[in-house]
């Protein structure tokens, strides 16, 4: 119990001292997060909507897969990244591996089938009539797809918030394509991995605290921009 | 205000606070920077912490330190995925040496493994050879924990069992597959026996029961060697980057560096710095 406790006021004296080791981790870990799911809902959203709306061949198993996506371990996306990442690998020249920029495209690989599957799941509940009666009332089929997208705006802010909530509290591929190089790669949860196998409990635990802070801060930014417009029952 | 935007403005916004909050990029204003694949003891005694930035700051290389268990890193190493190692385990060293895709291997440092359990040394190893000491435990089916992951840490216990003529197997020999630290916390709650090296159970074990039952002997010597990686191994090896590191670390200040680390956190060295001296002399 003494190690929680001193995890609590570990974490307080980093966040308020602003010591700067545990500033640059956390700004990186929400540079590198949030980068990773805009990205995922950027190519989320179109596939996911395409899922939902459009009849074409292999779209079940392109949801099937995107729900298996769902359970995808960030570990073997780790894996996998990092050898295609390698000199050796095909994308060996581009020198990521160590990045920032190598946990973005690892991340979002994470995030991505999260977006499609729950886009999907998010516009297959509204009903399918919508569009077509958008489109009789004279709407373009693009400003009847925005409407579409309007009226689901509630569950489209959940999926991005699960986006972020999934990368931003992953460790394997952050640690394997990142390196957990200090002042470079350093995210929280690889941060508290190396504290813990240092033996510095009360450090681990106040990297955790400071994880929980900065995704509560996020989500509650995004659940204020959703609740302001939630029709109130 | 569409959703959209307004999430968009959301999301500026916060962005917009990690570039106000954030210090300018720590990264290194080295432009040339090295893969450094190291074991996971460096790393977690805090070694690579205190001699690092001083190498940046004399030779101009950055480096980016990748600590995994010994084994990984020498396969990083033949595939060309490192520049230069930092390793100690001898007899997988010297089989990628074999392989002709090496340099320079040069001896750093070293320090000692330990036999660690509980202080009631229940199986009564405490004078015993090192070999012996790992047959008492077995015969007499008291707990050990093995590392379980290709470390060097773990080579050098297979080779032990080996010398004890053991095969170790049976409920009371676990594997955590985890590294020195994890594995340490686990025999220690275990009440069980486990190798360390020194460095990390010094570094660690004021949270921990575990006390040395039984060191000294030669089997134990921990050695590090340096080893340079050429473009044999793979085309984007950085030989000059791998010659500065390994120059650099068996030269005056890093031995000095690494003589001196530890002391005034753990009242004694963690390492003893060797360039110049061969394994032979070590008695290893």
């Amino acid at each position: 119990m003494d190690v929680l406790l001193d995890g609590f006021a570990e974490a307080l004296r980093l966040l308020l001292t602003g010591d700067e080791d545990t500033w640059t981790i956390t700004a990186l870990t929400l540079q590198v997060s949030l980068t990773a799911s805009l990205l995922a809902l950027l190519i989320g959203i179109p596939f996911g909507t395409a899922a939902a709306l459009v009849r074409f061949p292999g779209r079940r198993v392109l949801l099937a897969v995107a729900n298996t996506g769902m359970g995808l371990p960030p570990v073997v996306v780790g894996l996998f990244v990092t050898v295609l990442l390698w000199r050796s690998g095909p994308l060996g020249g581009l020198g990521l591996l160590y990045t920032p920029a190598a946990m973005v495209i690892a991340q979002a690989a994470i995030a991505t089938p999260i977006v499609i599957a729950l886009t999907a799941a998010a516009l297959q509940q509204i009903d399918p009539e919508f569009l077509v009666q958008m489109q009789a009332l004279g709407a373009t089929r693009a400003r009847a797809l925005l409407a579409l997208l309007d009226e689901a705006r509630l569950p489209l802010l959940a999926v991005g918030m699960a986006a972020f909530g999934a990368v931003v509290s992953e460790v394997g591929a952050a640690q394997m394509v990142g390196g957990n190089l200090a002042g470079e790669t350093r995210v929280l949860t690889t941060a508290a991995v190396l504290a813990t196998s240092r033996g510095q409990f009360a450090l681990a635990i106040a990297f955790g605290l400071v994880l929980l802070t900065l995704a509560f801060a996020v989500n509650l930014s995004i659940t204020l921009a959703q609740q302001q417009r939630a029709p109130v029952r | 205000m569409g959703v959209p935007s307004r999430v968009a403005a959301v999301l500026a916004g916060l962005l917009l606070l990690v570039g106000c909050g954030a210090p300018p990029a720590a990264g290194p204003s080295a432009e040339r920077s090295l893969i450094l694949a190291t074991t996971t003891s460096t790393q977690d005694s805090g070694l690579l912490d205190v001699l690092l930035p001083a190498m940046t700051e004399d030779t101009g290389w950055a480096v980016k330190p990748i600590a995994v268990g010994s084994g990984a890193a020498i396969e990083m190493g033949r595939r060309g995925e490192a520049d230069v190692l930092l390793v100690h385990s001898p007899a997988a060293e010297e089989e990628l040496v074999a392989t002709g895709v090496t340099g320079r291997r040069l001896l750093v440092m070293h320090n000692d493994f330990v036999l660690v359990g509980p202080a009631t040394d229940p199986a009564g190893i405490r004078e015993l050879p090192v070999a012996e000491a790992m047959a008492t435990i077995a015969r007499s089916g008291s707990a050990f924990v093995s590392r379980g992951d290709e470390s060097g840490t773990h080579a050098r216990e297979k080779q032990l069992w080996e010398a004890a003529g053991v095969d170790p197997d049976g409920v009371w020999y676990r594997s955590t597959g985890q590294g020195m630290g994890a594995t340490l916390r686990v025999a220690d709650e275990a009440g069980a026996y486990t190798l360390s090296d020194r460095a990390t159970f010094l570094a660690q074990r004021d949270g921990l029961r575990l006390q040395i039952v039984n060191s000294g002997d030669a089997r134990l010597l921990n050695i590090y060697h340096v080893i340079e990686i050429t473009p044999a191994a793979g085309e984007r090896v950085q030989p000059e980057g791998a010659a500065a590191f390994v120059d650099w670390i068996v030269g005056p200040r890093a031995q000095q560096m690494i003589g001196e680390f530890g002391t005034t956190e753990f009242g004694e060295p963690l390492f003893t710095p060797d360039a110049g001296k061969t394994a032979e002399q070590l008695g290893g």
